[in-house]
C-alpha cells in the first residue's frame, strides 16, 4: 500500500542514489503492463521474456550511468525502450527468418520437401532394377514395343514405322507386354512402390 | 483472426507476466552492476 503512494519519479531518484529496493518496486509495479505490451507485439512468451529482460537491462544501465532525465514519465520511457527492442527483434527476424511451429497452423502442411531422402533413393533404385529385370523377361517383340513407347516416348505410329509392323500389332504387343508384366508381378508377389 | 480474438486468448492476455526468474535476474544484475566515473569517462563493472 505504501509502495503505491511513492511516485515513480521518487523511486527512480532513490534507485539512482543507491536504493536497490526501489528498482524492485518499479519492476513489480510495471512488469505486467510492459510484458503484456511486448507480448501483444511478438506473440511468443520466450521472445517477450527476452525483450522484457533487455528492456530493463537498458533501464538499469541508463539509470546507473546517470543518463536518465526526468523529462517524461518513467513508464512511457520504459515502454519506448521496449517498443524499440520489439522493432529490433522484427528487423533481426526479417534478416534471419525463423520457423515457429508453436501455433495450430503448420507451414509444412502445405510445403513439403520433394527431394528424396537416402532411404527413398535406395527404394527407388531397387524398384527401377526390378522393373528392368521384369521387362527383360518379356518376349523380344513385346519388350521392343514397350521400351519404344515408355522409355523413348514414341507414338504407336512411329513404333509401327520403326518396327515395320502395323499399328494394331504394335498396340497388341504393348497390351500383351503389360498383361505379362502384371502376371509376373502377381506370380512373384513383387511390390513396386516407393 | 478468430484465434487471436477468442475468449481463451483474452483470458491469456490478463495473466501475462514475466517469469519470476527474469525479475530476480534483473534485480541481481542491478546489484552486480556498478558504474565507475573516471574523469569524463564512465566504466561499467559487473561484480559477481
Amino acid at each position: 500500500m505504501q509502495n503505491e503512494l511513492i511516485t515513480d519519479a521518487t523511486l527512480v531518484s532513490s534507485y539512482i542514489k543507491g536504493d536497490e529496493g526501489a528498482l524492485e518496486v518499479l519492476i513489480l509495479r510495471h512488469k505486467q503492463k510492459i510484458y503484456s505490451f511486448i507480448y501483444s507485439k511478438v506473440f511468443d512468451r520466450d521472445v517477450a521474456e527476452d525483450i522484457f529482460q533487455d528492456t530493463f537491462i537498458k533501464v538499469i544501465r541508463t539509470l546507473k550511468r546517470g543518463a536518465y532525465n526526468e523529462e517524461g514519465k518513467f513508464l512511457p520511457w520504459v515502454m519506448r525502450i521496449s517498443h524499440n527492442l520489439v522493432i529490433d527483434h522484427f528487423r533481426k527476424s526479417n534478416r534471419m527468418p525463423k520457423f515457429d511451429n508453436s501455433g495450430e497452423f503448420s507451414i509444412f502442411s502445405v510445403l513439403s520437401d520433394t527431394s528424396l531422402n537416402a532411404e527413398k533413393t535406395i527404394i527407388k533404385e531397387q524398384v527401377e532394377n526390378d522393373v528392368r529385370r521384369l521387362v527383360d523377361k518379356l518376349p523380344e517383340d513385346q519388350k521392343e514395343v514397350l521400351l519404344l513407347r515408355i522409355y523413348n516416348d514414341m507414338s504407336f505410329k512411329e513404333i509401327s514405322d520403326k518396327t515395320g509392323v502395323s499399328i494394331n500389332t504394335a498396340l497388341g504387343r504393348m497390351r500383351y507386354a503389360l498383361i505379362n508384366l502384371r502376371k509376373i508381378i502377381d506370380k512373384h508377389n513383387i511390390v513396386l512402390t516407393n | 483472426m478468430a484465434k487471436i480474438y477468442s475468449e481463451k486468448f483474452i483470458n491469456k492476455m490478463d495473466d501475462l507476466e514475466p517469469k519470476e526468474e527474469t525479475v530476480n535476474f534483473l534485480l541481481s544484475y542491478s546489484k552486480a552492476l556498478s558504474v565507475i566515473n573516471c574523469k569524463k569517462m564512465k566504466f561499467e563493472a559487473l561484480l559477481n
